[in-house]
């Protein structure tokens, strides 16, 4: 499981449903997906995967991503932040 | 044989028989059919006048990786598990260069369950449950493409598209690559897996579907008298196709040459095909001509006969007028079912393997033969056969006509 003990609970919970968004997807164990990984250099995730984990990550926490954000989300920091702002 | 000669080095399915080709052919030798009741549940929801079909043995899902079968389309899985049967068995993959490496798979519907899937999802849940990957799952060439991907083909990846002579199709395609130099070897086949509601509905409304649903593994039948339609099917069949001089400097095992292809077109009728059988002879006869025999020489011809009360007799008509009444027919649908796409190129299989073994399977459920049929089919038992060159032939909706004749190694 992702745990990063200086995270605060609620990133700490994002991450987590988001890693294993990841690892269905991507097949990337969830326990790799960490916040300061990049989603293409690090992880090696394509653009066609990037828009199933927003798809994904979309239904999961009940959001809207518009296609213009997916261009920003470089890293697992930026996608868990991003949840962390649609949602509040 | 010439070193420009085209030779199959690899055979790979997946069919209502078996998850490859080796329990197919078992299944095939045993005159065993593959018809089964429809899911229930399916047949209640559409309330389907046919509730019989031919599923696949093994599902895919148990033989594929788990990303695979979340990203592919059931057709694009069938014939990437095809495909890779055949690559791996032709072990070829240490001897060429992927820029020389070809694909060619035909569909005949291509991705239809990832289109109802997320027309439903579309409806009943709204955008955001669509899958982004909807077009690369549905699209006709999505075979060929994740057949191409999974091999690393870099030579031309191409998906003919020919109802239920797509698979046939391929296999003229790939010879044509290979005879004009554009590739050093090429997979080639077919696949389908589109037992859906639609599909069942679809078919049964153009009144080509057998209704004998109380018996599904006697309802195909092909040239019996007491046919009364095919059973749709779902799989993949898939060859290895290389010049004879590539397969001899890799030491490559060869089961046979397809030494002719020959295709015509109808331009008859959209559906039903010519009752003169001119465009089918047309297609026989061009395949022998380009192979360099003569209509004697032919032992046996792998009926395309689905066990339509339409289909089954053009289909000897253009035989007698191409080959003469001389051949030995047998007829595959009887124990595979119509796998429409992929029928062409799974018989194609049968038929190289009734050469190189000498054994010609029976019709599966052939009881009391069509006295207008007036030709020797084989039935009951499995029939050994010296001769060295067969005929398969396959014919699609549209009147498309393939003929590929076969010469034993």
């Amino acid at each position: 499981m992702t745990t990063d003990a200086t995270l605060a609970g609620e990133q700490q919970e994002i991450l987590r449903k988001l890693a294993e968004i990841i690892e269905e997807i991507a097949e990337i164990p969830a326990a790799d997906v960490a916040m300061d990984k990049r989603f293409i250099d690090d992880l090696d995730i394509d653009s066609l995967s990037m828009i199933e984990i927003a798809a994904q990550t979309e239904a999961a926490f009940d959001l809207d991503i518009p296609p213009e954000a997916l261009a920003d989300l470089l890293s697992v920091r930026d996608a868990v932040e991003l949840v962390q702002r649609k949602r509040a | 044989m010439s070193n420009n000669d085209v030779v199959v080095t690899g055979l790979g399915a997946t069919t209502p028989l078996g998850g490859d080709v080796w329990s197919t052919w078992e299944a095939m030798l045993a005159g065993r059919s593959g018809g089964r009741q429809l899911d229930p549940e399916l047949v209640e929801k559409f309330r389907l006048p046919v509730r019989i079909a031919a599923p696949l043995a093994v599902e895919p899902a148990s033989v594929l990786p788990r990303g695979a079968v979340r990203r592919l389309d059931r057709c694009q899985q069938v014939a990437v598990v095809a495909a890779q049967q055949a690559w791996e068995e032709a072990k070829a993959q240490d001897h060429v260069d992927p820029d020389r490496v070809g694909v060619v798979v035909g569909t005949g519907i291509g991705g239809i369950r990832t289109l109802l899937e997320q027309a439903d999802l579309l409806t009943g849940k709204g955008l955001r449950q669509m899958s982004p990957l909807t077009v690369p799952m549905l699209m006709p060439n999505g075979p060929a493409a994740q057949v191409g991907l999974a091999l690393g083909a870099r030579a031309g990846v191409h998906a003919p598209v020919s109802a239920c002579a797509s698979g046939a199709e391929a296999l003229v395609w790939a010879w044509r690559m290979l005879r004009a130099g554009e590739a050093d070897i090429v997979v080639a086949g077919g696949a389908e897996a589109s037992l859906t509601g639609v599909t069942m509905a679809a078919f049964a409304r153009t009144r080509t579907l057998s209704l004998r649903n109380d018996d599904p593994r006697r309802a195909s039948r092909p040239f019996d008298a007491d046919r009364d339609g095919f059973v749709l099917g779902e799989g993949a069949g898939m060859v290895v196709l290389e010049r004879a001089e590539h397969a001899a400097a890799r030491g490559a095992k060869v089961y046979a040459r397809l030494a002719g292809v020959g295709t015509s077109a109808d331009a008859h009728h959209i559906t039903a095909p010519d009752p003169t059988g001119r465009g089918q002879a047309t297609a026989i006869r061009a395949s022998m001509r380009c192979a360099r025999v003569t209509p004697a020489d032919v032992g046996h011809v792998n009926a395309h006969a689905t066990s339509t009360v339409v289909g089954d007799i053009p289909e000897t008509v253009a035989i007698k007028e191409a080959i003469g009444d001389h051949p030995v027919l047998t007829a595959p649908k009887g124990a595979l079912g119509h796998l429409l796409g992929a029928a062409g190129s799974t018989e194609a299989i049968s038929t190289v393997l009734s050469l190189h073994h000498g054994l010609l399977p029976p019709t599966a459920n052939l009881e009391k033969l069509d006295p207008q049929v007036e030709m020797d089919v084989v039935a009951g038992e499995p029939r050994k056969t010296d001769a060295a060159v067969a005929v398969c032939d396959s014919f699609g909706f549209g009147g498309h006509n393939v003929a590929l004749t076969f010469v034993k190694e």
